[in-house]
């Protein structure tokens, strides 16, 4: 265990810990839009940025990403001084240029006292705001078939050369995840569209709802041994069980649950 | 033959030599970048076409040497005659029989192809007394332009692999490491980071697997100091690498090329299979438990793969991005072990470090950085070439002596350094010590090497909106302040260059680089406003005529200008209107020219086709 001071309260946290972990617990409300339980840190929203320092720094500060930065005995961390607040309200403004219309840049960005952009939007804006988690969650479930491709400010997340995804499988763990609703797909009767692919989806002997597609039941058999007819009841304590055994980030039935 | 003690290297060194002084003369055809770009290869083909015919007392094909990089490239294709040190320029294949006649098989020197004065026309033979040379002193590129540059036998001959043996069969790797921190080696690279301590942070740390890798990236637009070093001596980053293995006890080094760069992973290959050969290199080096492996990785083509972290994921196989680094790669680098990091140069000071002693090295350079640094120097200098000078040489020499001024006499106006995110210096900076400290103190940076010397005829705005353009299209975008930010400010530039920007803006920009260098995430959103804000610091009124007085008084932004031909010194030679695509310019032989301002494109061809510096802009 190691104890540090977070806005002038001494806690104490595991070691290896990030210090985004620690702050959260204490319940203060920092942003942070790249964060996502299921993956790794990423440090690209930035908006998680904190003042650090120790009393053995002759009064240099550092400012660094909370979601990365692993806790440290003595650190002294200040989550909304002027300076850290300043900054995120710059980035938010960024933010706003490239995502005027999304409603979550815009709450933020309220918060922070900013209505709009001072600087011109881009032309054509979405929703995306390239935080990955969809591309990291995909890769977590073993697909990757969708991943950020280009550079700088044409980077955006896609399948490869646009098509359809030959490894997606349907388990829509990257709309699910995508904390802007950006990533879309449309269920109709047994049938699943998501990035322009088409899915069968496995329909409950029981009760005839539809559960989860043929390619991750197919999977899901394979790869974490889970008997076949599994997916052909729609049954919550099934449910459950499969959550745990696939790490949480998806769910069973997305028409029932989700959204 | 394989090398296994101090002695069997000296005895082939000897061998070596012996056979070498056999060679009367020897003819050094420079195939290094520049010589390589205006057709190097066709020389020395030509050189040993025609001796293979003739028989010379003292020479043969053996004569014939390709060498790296011999520095002065703006004098491209360069040969040299050795031991008379005669360097001529601008060689043509139909020079190669005269030089053979009188300079290999004679002793006279052809006054035409040496280098001549341009103030004095004075022709001066040997290479040392030019200028341009005078004032350099080569470490790290001592064997450019000296020895084949795929040829370990030439290597060994001057002196090669005498540290490596040194220090793996007569120095414990602590004092490698002591060597190398008390003489202060600065990577390189850019950020000037103690090497001694970087290999002894790593060396510290408890794992079984350790890696050295040697970054060849070279991102830098215009710079090519490690290409010329990896392509012309390779040998020397390969025994630099090995010193550093053996210091840190890494079995595997990689090294990470730039794409562009398909010869020096030949010669680095080359040259790894050379010394495999002789047992320097593999297992059991020099018959100790000591083995390393030697692996080349192509770069993927981005400018940000050099940063440290995205070249290490880069190595491993993944997209070069780059991770935050609260956890150094010296402890959890390369496939999360710990890893050392060089420059190529930084590896090629190594050797030199260790036969000679850190004392020899900290007597050359100033004060907390020691050795010399390599710079290509390019832009509006008269002579442009790969340059090493003693660190603490100030930027007028360099600009003024070894680069013989600014071309055409004009008016210096700015020198940018440290590559795209370095910072321009101004007049008042010219007399500043070139060295990692003052650099940075004043808002330009050492960077890897780059130098570029900017005339009056450059506009800083414009300078600024370039560097910008090119980071902005480099930055990886994974995080937000640089990809968005550098955006932003590039807009921003390009409203001012368009006479569209406020007086407040310049304000913002200040406060949007602050966020974007604090807020972003490796370091190249950390220095990527520097083209703007060292620019702004020196140049702010610069800036300000072009948002207030919509001016540019270089004549380079577009909106802002206007080209007129000066009646009175145009001679009518109808240069301009030949070069003008657009046809807007009119007149007769012998009359005064006249543009027309509605179809003017304002590209500049008249300007630069005008030999009586007719046409002003304004
Ligand atoms: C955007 C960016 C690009 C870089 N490109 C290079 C490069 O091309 N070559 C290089 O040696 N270092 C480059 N660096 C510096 C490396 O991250 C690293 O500091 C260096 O290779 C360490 O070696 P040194 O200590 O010997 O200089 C770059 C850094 C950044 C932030
Ligand atoms: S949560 Fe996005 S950078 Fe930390």
């Amino acid at each position: 265990m190691v104890s540090l001071t977070i806005n002038g309260k001494v806690v104490r946290a595991e070691e290896g810990e990030y210090l985004l972990a620690v702050i959260r617990r204490m319940g203060i409300d920092v942003p942070a839009l790249c964060q996502h339980e299921a993956v790794e840190p990423y440090g690209g929203c930035r908006l998680c940025m904190v003042e650090i320092t120790k009393d053995s720094w002759d009064g240099w500060k550092k400012y660094v990403t909370s979601c990365l930065y692993p806790v440290e005995q003595d650190l002294i961390v200040t989550t909304h001084s002027d300076k850290v607040n300043d900054l995120r309200r710059g980035i938010l403004d960024l933010f706003l240029a490239r995502n005027p219309e999304t409603p979550l840049i815009q709450k933020l960005a309220a918060d922070y006292g900013l209505t709009r952009t001072s600087y011109e939007a881009i032309p054509e804006p979405n929703d995306c705001i390239l935080c990955s988690i969809c591309t990291r969650v995909c890769d977590a479930m073993g697909f990757s078939a969708i991943s950020m491709v280009n550079r700088g400010h044409g980077k955006e997340v896609a399948p490869p050369l646009h098509q359809a995804p030959p490894d997606c499988v349907g388990c829509l763990a990257c709309a699910q995840a995508c904390p802007t609703n950006y990533i879309t797909y449309e269920d109709v009767g047994n049938r699943r569209t998501i990035w322009n692919k088409q899915f069968e989806l496995l329909v409950c002997d029981k009760t005839g709802r539809p559960t989860i597609t043929k390619e991750f039941a197919d999977y899901l058999i394979k790869n974490r041994e889970i008997p076949e007819d599994y997916f052909r009841i729609d049954d919550a304590s099934h449910r459950e069980e499969l959550a745990d055994k696939m790490g949480r980030i998806t769910r069973w039935s997305v028409t029932e649950e989700a959204k | 033959m394989r090398i296994e003690s101090e002695k069997q290297l000296r005895d082939y060194r000897k061998k070596l030599i012996e056979a070498d002084k056999k060679l009367v003369k020897k003819i050094m055809v420079c195939h290094g970048p520049g010589c390589l770009a205006s057709g190097a290869e066709k020389i020395s083909a030509e050189f040993e076409k025609q001796l293979k015919k003739k028989r010379i007392k003292g020479v043969s094909i053996e004569s014939v040497k390709k060498t790296g990089c011999h520095s002065f490239c703006e004098k491209s294709p360069l040969v040299a005659i050795e031991p008379a040190q005669v360097l001529y320029t601008r060689v043509q294949i139909r020079d190669v029989a005269e030089i053979i006649e009188k300079s290999v098989k004679g002793d006279d020197v052809i006054e035409r192809l040496v280098y001549h004065d341009p103030k004095t026309d004075e022709a001066i033979e040997k290479y040392p007394d030019i200028p341009f040379y005078k004032h350099q002193t080569r470490i790290a590129l001592r064997n450019l332009g000296k020895i084949n540059a795929c040829d370990i036998d030439d290597y060994i001959r001057v002196g090669g692999y005498d540290a490596a043996v040194k220090a793996v069969l007569h120095m414990t790797p602590d004092e490698v490491i002591d060597e190398v921190k008390k003489a202060n080696l600065r990577g390189r690279g850019g950020g000037g980071f103690p090497a001694g301590r970087k290999w002894e942070s790593c060396r510290k740390i408890e794992a079984d697997v350790r890696y050295v890798v040697c970054n060849g990236d070279e991102g830098d637009p215009g710079a090519f100091m490690d290409r010329a070093i990896m392509e012309g001596d390779p040998h020397t980053v390969l025994e630099g690498m090995i010193i550093a293995a053996y210091a840190i006890g890494a079995k595997d080094g990689y090294i990470y090329v730039r794409e562009e760069y398909p010869l020096a992973v030949i010669n680095l290959q080359k040259a790894i299979e050379q010394a495999e050969a002789i047992g320097l290199l593999g297992d059991n080096i020099m018959g100790t438990s000591f083995s390393l492996r030697i692996h080349i990785n192509r770069g993927a083509g981005a400018f940000v793969c050099g940063e440290s972290s995205a070249l290490m994921m880069s190595v491993a196989g993944h997209v070069g991005e780059p991770r935050a680094k609260y956890i150094r790669s010296v402890q959890k680098g390369l496939y999360d072990q710990p890893t050392v990091l060089n420059n190529v140069e930084t590896y090629s000071n190594v050797p030199m470090i260790i036969s000679n002693g850190a004392d020899w090295f900290t007597s050359i350079g100033a004060p907390k950085n020691s050795g010399t640094k390599a710079f290509s120097l390019v832009g509006k200098v008269r002579h442009t070439g790969l340059i090493e000078v003693p660190m603490g040489t100030t930027l007028r020499t360099i600009i003024y002596d070894i680069g013989g001024g600014i071309q055409k006499d004009r008016q210096f106006k700015a020198v940018q350094t440290g590559g795209p995110s370095g910072g321009c210096l101004a007049e008042q900076h010219l007399d500043l010590s070139v060295d990692f400290d003052t650099l940075t103190a004043h808002g330009s940076m050492m960077g890897s090497g780059g130098m570029i010397v900017m005339d009056e005829r450059t506009c800083m705005v414009d300078v600024a909106k370039y560097f910008l353009s090119f980071l902005v299209s480099e930055s990886c975008g994974k995080c937000i302040p640089c990809r968005e930010g550098l955006y932003q400010l590039y807009k921003l530039a390009i409203a001012i260059s368009e006479g569209r920007g406020k007086e407040e803006d310049i304000a913002r920009m200040e406060r949007l680089s602050d966020h974007v260098v604090v807020g972003s995430l490796c370091g190249l959103g950390k220095s990527g406003p520097n083209p703007f804000l060292s620019t702004v610091a020196n140049f702010r009124d610069e800036y300000l005529a072009h948002i207030v007085d919509h001016k540019c008084s270089a004549g380079v932004c577009k909106e802002l200008i206007k080209f007129e031909v000066i009646t009175e010194k145009c001679d009518g030679c109808m240069a301009c209107i030949s070069a003008c695509a657009v046809n807007a310019i009119t007149g007769k032989k012998k009359q005064p020219h006249i543009i027309n301002q509605e179809l003017c494109t304002k590209c500049g061809a008249c300007v630069a086709a005008c030999n009586r510096d007719a046409i002003a802009v304004f």
